[in-house]
């Protein structure tokens, strides 16, 4: 039976080891070295070597293939002293990864030499506690809950889809909700929108929606804009520097206004709409795919377009489809996945179907074009009525 | 043959369905055999013998106006969809 000293003498006659100064010299390689920490927690919290991935050996074997699916991507593992490394790259190894090398010496020689270190935001233990499922997922982590908790979402509108799609991005722990909306909670909203309750009935919503998200989440801070976005509002609205704006808006005026105003600030829109039982869900990302006026350069004429206080809606449907704005949301903020730029979804629930049609930016586009017409904010009441243009 | 798909704002025009089977070759075709047995539906897709501005009409998930618009061939089982804006976030 071998003791420790024996054991670790004989796994590092196994691995490979490398110097600290060749190490550093691996740091932004082109072969794309990854530097893995094994250490605890806390260690990892004090500073880790800039670009390092985080993974506690307790929890090695069970992670790193979601965090590395590549098995011959260079690596080199480190922990305080390159003993509990010795052990992670030998497991590694047998894990299939081709180059892992053992920093000898550890983090401790790494900081002696005066190299360079990242000292990370840590998230406080509650943050741990609260945000623990999405730390498990390799695509979100410690570094993707920061940036959650960093980002800044706008929303128009505390109705149907503003409702679901702000409970979950406070509860995915989104730092700064924005939240314009002129109206009151009023009895008949609270069919469907379930941000706000019957002991609300006559508060304004943007209030209304403040005390349910802030005592959803605590780490949230509710942005309130109690008043109807117009061209005179938006640029001052918009100068807070959001992320991202969900727009569950309830008119076309509106809507033009949102599109034409993001394009120019550049800010990505993760738009939603309702009628009865139909949904349609997309985003529309300037720079990166069309806008709304790409895919709707008119509005239809009022009489086609009956709003839900007219033709009523099923109170489940804008839970649906505020849920997927807000994992549109998520994903814009977190960098992962495929956006909904230029495709556009139609989910009809009475036949539980769900059909993606193509979204092309449209170069003559008077928005966001090549060489556009409209360059500043239009009447867009005026522009919504008016009969439509051949 | 090709299925149309109706949208909720216009399904008081065909009798309240959600998809009705429709002829043609062309989205033409398949619009002038929709207004003849509904002849209500021309003044919702059609303005001067043109696809409104406000209606889209996609077929095999492509928007027609991005290939040839009406003339665009529409093939035997081929599913289209009309869909107009809808603004309601409600």
């Amino acid at each position: 039976m071998a003791t420790y000293r024996e054991l670790l003498a004989q796994v590092r006659g196994e691995i490979d080891e490398i110097s600290t100064i060749e190490a550093h010299e691996r740091l932004d390689a082109p072969d794309g070295t990854l530097f893995v920490d094994v250490r605890e927690p806390d260690e990892w919290d004090e500073g880790h070597i800039p670009g390092a991935i985080y993974t506690g050996r307790g929890r090695l074997e069970q992670r790193v293939e979601g965090l590395v699916p590549d098995k011959s991507r260079p690596l080199v593992v480190y922990c305080s002293a390159g003993s509990r490394s010795a052990f992670a790259a030998k497991t590694l190894e047998e894990l299939g990864y081709l180059n892992v090398a053992n920093l000898a010496g550890g983090f401790s020689d790494w900081k002696r030499n005066g190299f360079e270190v990242t000292i990370p935001r840590a998230l406080s233990p509650d943050q741990r506690t609260r945000y623990s499922r999405h730390l498990l997922i390799p695509e979100v982590g410690e570094e993707g809950q920061q940036r959650l908790l960093d980002a800044r979402v706008l929303l128009v509108g505390a109705g149907g889809l503003g409702s679901p799609a702000s409970l979950y991005l406070a509860a995915a722990g989104v730092g700064t909700l924005g939240i314009v909306d002129a109206d009151v909670v009023d009895e008949s909203n609270l069919q469907r929108q379930i941000v706000h309750s019957t002991d609300r009935l006559g508060e304004p919503k943007v209030a209304s929606a403040k005390r349910t998200l802030e005592a959803l989440n605590p780490d949230v801070k509710v942005v309130p804009f109690e008043e109807r976005l117009t061209s005179e509002n938006v640029d001052r609205i918009l100068a807070d520097g959001w992320d991202v704006i969900v727009d569950g808006a309830d008119n076309f005026p509106t809507r033009y206004l949102v599109n034409d105003a993001s394009v120019w600030s550049g800010i990505p829109v993760v738009h939603g709409s309702i009628f009865r039982f139909e949904g349609q869900v997309t985003v529309f990302h300037p720079g990166v795919g069309p806008c709304y006026r790409c895919l709707f350069p008119q509005p239809p004429p009022p009489e086609l377009a009956p709003s839900c206080a007219e033709g009523g809606v099923l109170g489940v449907l804008p839970g649906i489809i505020g849920s997927i704005q807000a994992n549109e949301a998520l994903k814009l903020i977190l960098q992962r996945g495929d956006s909904l730029a230029g495709r556009l979804l139609l989910f009809d629930a009475l036949g539980t179907t769900l059909d993606e049609v193509t979204v092309r930016r449209n170069p003559e586009c008077p928005v966001c074009g090549d060489h556009p017409s409209i360059t500043d904010y239009v009447d867009y009441v005026e522009f919504c009525n008016s009969p439509v243009r051949l | 043959m090709a299925t149309v798909r109706i949208p909720p704002t216009l399904r008081a025009e065909v009798g309240g369905v959600r998809e009705l089977d429709a002829h043609g070759r062309t989205v033409a075709d398949v619009i002038e055999n929709l207004v003849a047995r509904f002849p209500a539906l021309e003044a919702q897709l059609l303005q001067h013998g043109e696809l409104a501005d406000f209606v889209n009409v996609y077929v095999r998930g492509e928007d027609v106006r991005t290939h040839d618009g009406l003339d665009t061939e529409v093939r035997d089982g081929d599913q289209l969809i009309l869909l107009p804006a809808m603004a309601g976030g409600c």
